[in-house]
């Protein structure tokens, strides 16, 4: 692999938002979820959990419920008091209809997603009906005091359960009346979830961390768990009924099964089983898959813990998943200047590199963001002097301009109005060019021109060639600037050739999502990761798939390699070497040599310990071509400055949590 | 009464009440209920209502490692021993009904109202275990073969915590169950790091549920295990050391667990959160059993002792056995006051244990510091005790050893009004090293302020401490003397007895001083090898000193002529004389036996030689006096007429000496009156209570055999009416049987020529009863009357009564 120079930056201080609710729909297999700052994330669990969809949030637009409705419809609504609903398309909000009840504080879609029900903080619940292009206001229910904080439907549609302060109420809905109601008034006690079961059992979760079966028809308590000393906060069932998961505030999820009481008798009991401890604050979210558990929490973790009884196979699917980090690259370089772009949800920040020895590193004035929108992509382009990023509705351009150590950043005027927002931007490497990724596949060219002036070049559309309507989310361009690789939304990956400003070629369709891709500068070869973790090399020149790509696929990669969980996010080459490719995830970073062979299923793959100790001739036979490095975690970015000068940016878990509020006080054993 | 010629070695009480999980019989009433548990070799058998032994019962010939109701009766008992067998007894009555052998060592026994006829065992099976049932065959007779063995499972544990049975016994769910356990118990062990080893298991009484307790501390409730992979399971926490056992309530609506934090954990529906805490408990728990109707719980604790509770967590009464220190550094000490056995008992206490009750009868706190259960925590403890002769000081020597020792001596009055003992006295750092031995100057005769204590230690020096009287009305103890020896370790110390001179051991020398001016008057030594041990020799042979050597020497010096009187090569590892006899035992350990040696220190000769009579190495020894003088035939054991030896082997175990023959102790039942106290009270039974206390001791009780004879075996009414009545009279003779010896020979005498076969039922019991009271504390001498009849008895033929 060679000796390399590292920068190993930890200065980036991001703090991912918290999970606030998750929605999961079955028949797509895809889990929507929002955070705290309003962003909304849709992951395919069918493409490896790769996180397929951000929407990035914005300060006013809280989300405190997610439903999917009317097939792969997603609403969200939150304390605005609008119901909003989501272009997956396009990623942004599409429709916002008012509730005029206050806040929302739930929403629920019935099982034929037809309806949606909402509780106001007046403590109204309201049935919306869901028509193309929007929602439908339909009726009032019954109004009552206190905030309604949870809802659910009866699978059959005809009644809806509505926990709020100190109550649980059964509602018709056909009639709007309300049905027997319970409740305590010794203390207060806040119904933070509920479930409506098909056999009439309503399950409530609250603040005293009992997780309690009631009979709705006769009203009367059946069964009381007390789960935690802290409040129980989310509740799911599965789709069988027979089990249901719990997240409570102190940071653990618990399952509930209904099991038989005797061997093949008919008698059955909710019996509380599995705990499980991977969250340190509040389980916000939780979701019953089939095959997984799935909980969300404010410590910003997303945890899919599969159930071992019910996967068939080992494989990918039985291994316990944590995301804490978008499957996006939020970090760009600029390798000439050596600067490094950081991208917060609000802010930028840009730093420039030391020398490796020292510690600490000067950084210059980030530029400020006006308005409450988040920002969606940005980039520094190669040199250093340009920097670019995009919100919702705008789309912003500094000239950066460095003097000695000091730095100034001037806005660049009379930027051309382009179709909003863009997804993604990219620079090409002479900085000359900024290419703007935006929806309906299409990429706008823009020429950025010294002294500080841009002019849009061309709008590149792929709309027009494969009639796409998803946005383009990556972008990679030539080192010559002859070639331009976009990837839409459904995965296809176009080539353009950016000399004649056309369509050159579609690389063949894959079926998964792409996480990453970059052209190599020497040889043009376009390489692709894929969400499960696929490796592909695709000549442009020659439209076709190169050997080596063939030769991977013919032999297959390592099964550890590809039982990995987290998605290539970044590829970078080295400039001198053109065999070795730089690949990084989260938990490890890769230089991939094409000249030396691939490993089978009977060597180890992460070798580089065991190498050390061999001797020379022995070392030889050893190598193989994935050298893997595990030594920075977690790891958010690696990049080559030069071909002896790498720079990996990490984000330390323990640095998270010192920023988060502390948990909730548990007395440990010892202590 | 003639002893027989052999002398053996028996258990004497103090015996593990923690070898199997104790049952509570089945009763109304709380007076009627018994608490039956294994110990040593016997079943013992405890009121619940008062804690008091009510029987033992005798029988197996080794450690009973089982005890189970007969599921169908209830007043029946199985209980099986590493003999082999499986004996059923009566229980109320202390009957012996079958013995079923098996012919395997039975290491557990479960019995299942599901299976009438069979019961399951655990027998090894080379270097495993396996379940096996055994069907015990309904045929008459009292001795049984069993050996209709069917194996269930194969490879299971030893112990009988891991296996349980659940609902349906038998049906798959029973092989499930505990194929289970095991495919499970294999899994656990192979997992990183996690110390997730199974140590224990319940099944639930009517649902699919088994509960098994981990070596991490965690519990985990299993359910829907009959299916194939979907078994799930619920995990409860609370414990941070092993569980060492579980155990369901009746109704299956709680889980009672216990560990070594000594508290009894109680789950309430498999939750979490909801948990009951009976804290304190003393000791680790061993085991957890739940009485029928769940009215009581009881643990029985590592320290050898079983407490009973109620069913909402009150702690009701406790039974104490002999604890068994982790190690015991004291010895056996008597207490003169009550002649009770002291030793450590729990960590930092002594306990005060009365061989006559097997009972402790009292803790004696002497560190008075908060014990803390913790591994590689080194906390204070008892190294040394010493009673003044007439019990009323004691002397106590604790340490504790981290990087430097700390070393306490307190010394503590005995207060009359409080009748206990009340700190007189603690010195910090008597001596520089470990004290290696401590004595009271030892006369009844002498007055207080004589009163000395000499304690010896390894750093060379011995020192004397006496009384200054001039600050405390009782005084408070200061060293007045400090003596040492060319700087060598002194060892041990003993005072003659006359309290004269003191014998202290430097090593390889034995200096004896002058207790009044502290003179060295003169050194013995037998090189090589150094003293193990001193005493002085009593009564007439006060002039005389035994030492043994550890290089294999006993040697007894003249102290008239400070010379060697005789030397025997022995390897003597305890030496013990009697406080009330010449005679001194001396216990050798030889090619891995024990063998006892009693002598005379006047006669080079041994009085009693047993070799070989215990496989294990002796730790300590001790006579404890008789309350009355025990009637021994042989020559050859009449050192043991006044006192008792009991002795201690390197597994705790307690044991004495004994001249009756297996049958006799057999035959005792120390408490056969207690079963019927508890029947309840008639017009007839006042009416023969009346008289019965008007009956002098030795009386026939007439009326009592009548009423417990069975009818069939009695004579006609008719015959018995006049004997009865005559009972029932109010005799002069009666009153004065010492002073008129040969009238109540003759009216006895007559008596026998009226009915004669009467009189042989009540002279078996009364043959019954003797025994006991020899033993007990009202022995009294045998009348000539009973003498008398007890001749007769030899002659009479009464196979007649074989038949019940």
């Amino acid at each position: 692999m060679g000796e390399f120079e590292v920068h190993r930056v930890r200065f980036f201080g991001l703090v991912p938002a918290g999970v606030r609710c998750m929605a999961y729909q079955h028949r797509g297999c895809r889990l929507a979820l929002a955070r705290t700052d309003g962003a909304v994330e849709v992951y395919n669990f069918a493409a490896n959990y790769f996180m397929e969809k951000a929407i990035p949030g914005h300060q006013a637009r809280s989300v405190e419920a997610l439903c999917w409705a009317a097939g792969e419809r997603l609403f969200g609504a939150g304390l605005s008091g609008d119901i909003t609903e989501y272009d997956l398309e396009r990623l942004r909000p599409a429709r916002t209809v008012d509730g005029f009840g206050g806040p929302i504080w739930s929403m629920a879609a019935n099982n034929d997603g037809t309806r949606l029900a909402i509780g106001c903080e007046d403590g109204s619940v309201k049935l919306f009906q869901v028509v193309p292009g929007g929602v439908q206001f339909e009726k009032n229910l019954d109004r009552q005091k206190g905030r309604v904080l949870c809802l659910s439907w009866h699978p059959s549609g005809t009644h809806l359960a509505a926990g709020s302060i100190n109550f649980i109420r059964v509602l018709d809905v056909r009639s709007g009346n309300e049905l027997p109601q319970r409740g305590s008034k010794k203390r207060e006690c806040v119904v933070w979830s509920i479930a409506f079961l098909s056999s009439g059992t309503v399950i409530s979760s609250d603040s005293f961390g009992r997780v309690q079966f009631w009979d709705w028809e006769r009203g009367t308590l059946q069964d009381s768990h007390t789960v935690s000393t802290s409040a129980v906060l989310s509740l799911a069932v599965s789709e069988e009924e027979d089990s249901i998961v719990v997240g409570t505030s102190a940071g653990a999820t618990y399952q509930f099964q209904l099991l038989p009481v005797k061997a093949g008798g008919q008698e059955k009991r909710w019996v509380r089983t599995k705990p499980f401890q991977h969250h340190t604050h509040d389980v916000r979210a939780v979701v019953h898959t089939p095959t997984a558990l799935i909980s969300g929490g404010l410590d910003a973790q997303l945890v899919i813990r599969p159930l071992m009884e019910k996967v068939q196979k080992k494989g990918y699917d039985a291994v316990l998943r944590k995301f804490t980090f978008p499957h996006r690259r939020l970090v760009s370089c600029a390798r000439k200047a050596r600067l490094l772009l950081f991208q917060f949800s609000q802010h930028l920040e840009l730093w420039r590199l030391g020398s490796t020895n020292k510690t600490g590193t000067p950084h210059s004035a980030p530029p400020h963001l006006q308005g409450p929108e988040h920002i969606y992509c940005s980039c520094v382009s190669p040199c250093g002097s340009w920097i670019a990023y995009s919100t919702a509705s705008r789309f912003h351009l500094y000239r950066v301009q460095h003097e000695g150590d000091s730095i100034s950043v001037k806005k660049v005027p009379g930027v051309p109005k382009l179709l909003l927002p863009a997804y993604q931007l990219q620079c090409a490497s002479d900085s000359g060019r900024l290419f703007v990724a935006s929806d309906r596949g299409s990429v706008h060219v823009v020429q950025l021109l010294e002294p500080g002036g841009c002019k849009h070049l061309h709008t590149i559309c792929v709309w027009c060639c494969s009639g796409t309507r998803e946005a383009v989310y990556l972008l990679a361009s030539s080192a010559d600037g002859n070639w331009l690789a976009a990837v839409s939304g459904d995965w296809e990956v176009h080539i353009y050739s950016l000399k004649h400003f056309k369509h050159h070629c579609t690389v063949p369709t894959y079926s998964c999502a792409v996480t990453a891709l970059a052209i190599h500068p020497a040889t043009n070869n376009l390489f692709i990761s894929y969400s499960d973790q696929q490796l592909f090399e695709f000549s442009i020149p020659e439209k076709q798939y190169t050997a080596w790509s063939r030769m991977v696929q013919n032999s297959g990669l390592h099964k550890l390699w590809l039982e990995r969980d987290s998605p290539i996010t970044h590829i970078a080459f080295n400039p001198k070497n053109t065999s070795q490719i730089l690949l990084h995830d989260v938990y490890m970073l890769c230089v991939l040599d094409k000249s030396l062979p691939l490993p089978d299923n009977n060597t180890l793959l992460v070798n580089q310990s065991t190498l050390k100790q061999l001797s020379e001739p022995a070392r030889r036979r050893q190598l193989h071509a994935f050298k893997i490095c595990k030594k920075f975690q977690p790891l958010l970015f690696a990049d080559l400055l030069d071909e002896r000068c790498l720079v990996t940016v990490e984000r330390p878990a323990v640095d998270i949590s010192a920023e988060l509020p502390p948990p909730v006080q548990q007395k440990k054993f010892g202590t | 009464m003639v002893a027989p010629a052999a002398l053996r070695v028996v258990r004497c009480g103090g015996g593990a009440l923690h070898g199997a999980r104790a049952v509570f019989s089945v009763g109304a009433r709380q007076a009627g209920r018994f608490l039956l548990c294994a110990s040593g070799d016997f079943v013992k058998m405890y009121s619940v209502a008062t804690e008091e032994l009510v029987r033992l019962l005798r029988g197996h010939g080794d450690l009973v490692t089982g005890v189970q109701l007969a599921p169908h009766n209830h007043l029946q008992l199985y209980s099986s021993s590493l003999d082999g067998t499986i004996k059923l007894w009566d229980f109320t009555d202390g009957i012996l009904i079958k013995t079923f052998t098996v012919g395997h060592q039975l290491l557990a026994l479960y019995a299942l109202p599901a299976s009438e006829d069979s019961v399951f065992v655990i027998i090894p099976k080379r270097d495993t275990y396996q379940l096996v049932s055994v069907k015990l065959t309904k045929a008459a007779g009292q001795d049984m073969e069993a050996k209709e063995l069917s194996v269930v499972l194969e490879g299971v544990d030893a112990s009988p915590k891991c296996t349980a049975f659940g609902r349906e016994v038998y049906s798959p769910l029973g092989d499930w169950l505990l194929s289970l356990l095991f495919k499970f118990s294999l899994r656990a062990t192979n997992k990183k790091g996690g110390n997730n080893v199974f140590t224990c298991v319940a099944c639930h009484p009517h649902e699919d549920c088994i509960a098994t307790g981990h070596a991490d501390g965690k519990i985990r409730l299993w359910r829907n295990f009959n299916h194939k992979k979907e078994y799930t399971f619920s995990t409860l926490h609370w414990h941070h050391d092993k569980v060492l056992d579980l155990a369901f309530s009746v109704e299956g609506t709680s889980l009672l667990s216990g560990g070594v934090e000594s508290v009894l954990v109680q789950w309430h529906s498999g939750s979490d959160c909801k948990k009951d805490f009976l804290p304190r408990l003393g000791s680790a728990i061993e085991y957890v059993s739940i009485s029928s109707d769940g009215t009581f719980y009881c643990t029985s604790h590592t320290d050898n002792r079983i407490t009973i509770i109620n069913s909402n967590l009150r702690f009701s009464k406790t039974i104490q056995g002999l604890i068994k220190a982790r190690d015991i550094k004291t010895g056996l000490v008597v207490d003169p006051r009550t002649k009770a056995l002291v030793l450590n008992g729990e960590p930092g206490h002594l306990q005060f244990y009365c061989l006559q009750s097997d009972k402790q009868l009292y803790s004696l706190d002497i560190v008075q510091q908060e014990y803390i259960h913790q591994a590689g925590l080194n906390q204070s403890d008892l190294a040394r005790v010493a009673f003044s002769a007439q019990g009323k000081w004691l002397a106590t020597v604790e340490e504790r050893e981290e990087t430097d020792l700390e070393l306490q001596l307190k010394l503590w009055f005995f207060d009359e009004e409080t009748q206990s003992f009340r700190l007189n006295t603690r010195i910090s750092m008597p001596h520089e090293d470990h004290v290696t031995a401590m004595c009271f100057r030892d006369m009844d005769e002498m007055e207080d302020d004589s009163l000395m204590l000499v304690t010896t230690g390894r750093d060379c020096v011995f020192k004397v401490w006496v009384i200054l009287e001039d600050t405390d009305p009782e005084g408070n103890w200061s060293c007045d003397f400090v003596g040492s020896y060319h700087g060598y370790q002194a060892t041990n110390c003993c005072f003659s007895e006359d309290g004269s001179l003191l014998a202290v051991s430097f090593e390889e020398t034995v200096t004896v001083w002058d207790s009044s001016t502290w003179d060295l008057k003169c050194t013995f030594c037998h090189p090589p090898g150094k003293i193990r041990t001193i005493c002085f020799g009593r009564l007439t042979c006060s002039k005389y000193l035994i030492g043994a050597t550890d290089h294999g020497f006993l040697c007894c010096w003249n102290l008239l002529s400070c010379a060697l009187e005789w030397s025997a090569h022995l390897n003597v590892v305890v030496l013990q004389p009697d406080p009330l006899s010449e005679y001194i035992a001396a216990f050798s350990w030889l090619f891995k036996e024990s063998s006892l040696f009693v002598f005379k220190p006047n006669e080079p000769r041994p009085i009693c030689i047993q070799r070989k009579f215990c496989k294990e190495r002796i730790q300590f020894a001790a006579f404890v006096p008789r309350d009355v003088p025990e009637t021994i035939g042989s020559e050859k054991y009449l050192w043991l007429r006044r006192s008792q030896l009991f002795f201690l082997t390197d597994t705790q175990e307690l044991m004495t000496v004994s001249t009756k023959s297996l049958e006799e102790r057999l035959t005792l039942s120390s408490k056969q009156l207690a079963v019927e106290e508890s029947l309840p009270v008639t017009p007839f039974s006042l009416l023969l209570g009346k008289h019965r206390q008007q009956q002098s001791q030795e009386d026939v009780d007439l009326g009592k055999i009548l009423l417990h004879t069975p009818a069939h075996v009695l004579p006609s009414a008719s015959f018995l009416c006049p004997i009865f009545i005559n009972s029932l009279l109010v005799s002069k003779e009666n009153k004065s049987v010492e002073e008129a010896p040969a009238e109540v020979e003759m009216e006895s005498e007559g008596a026998e020529d009226d009915s004669d076969e009467e009189n042989t039922v009540t002279e078996m019991k009364q043959e019954d009863i003797m025994p006991t009271e020899s033993l007990g504390e009202t022995t009294h001498k045998l009348s000539k009357s009973e003498e008398k009849e007890l001749r007769k008895i030899r002659k009479t033929d009464y196979s007649w009564i074989s038949v019940f």
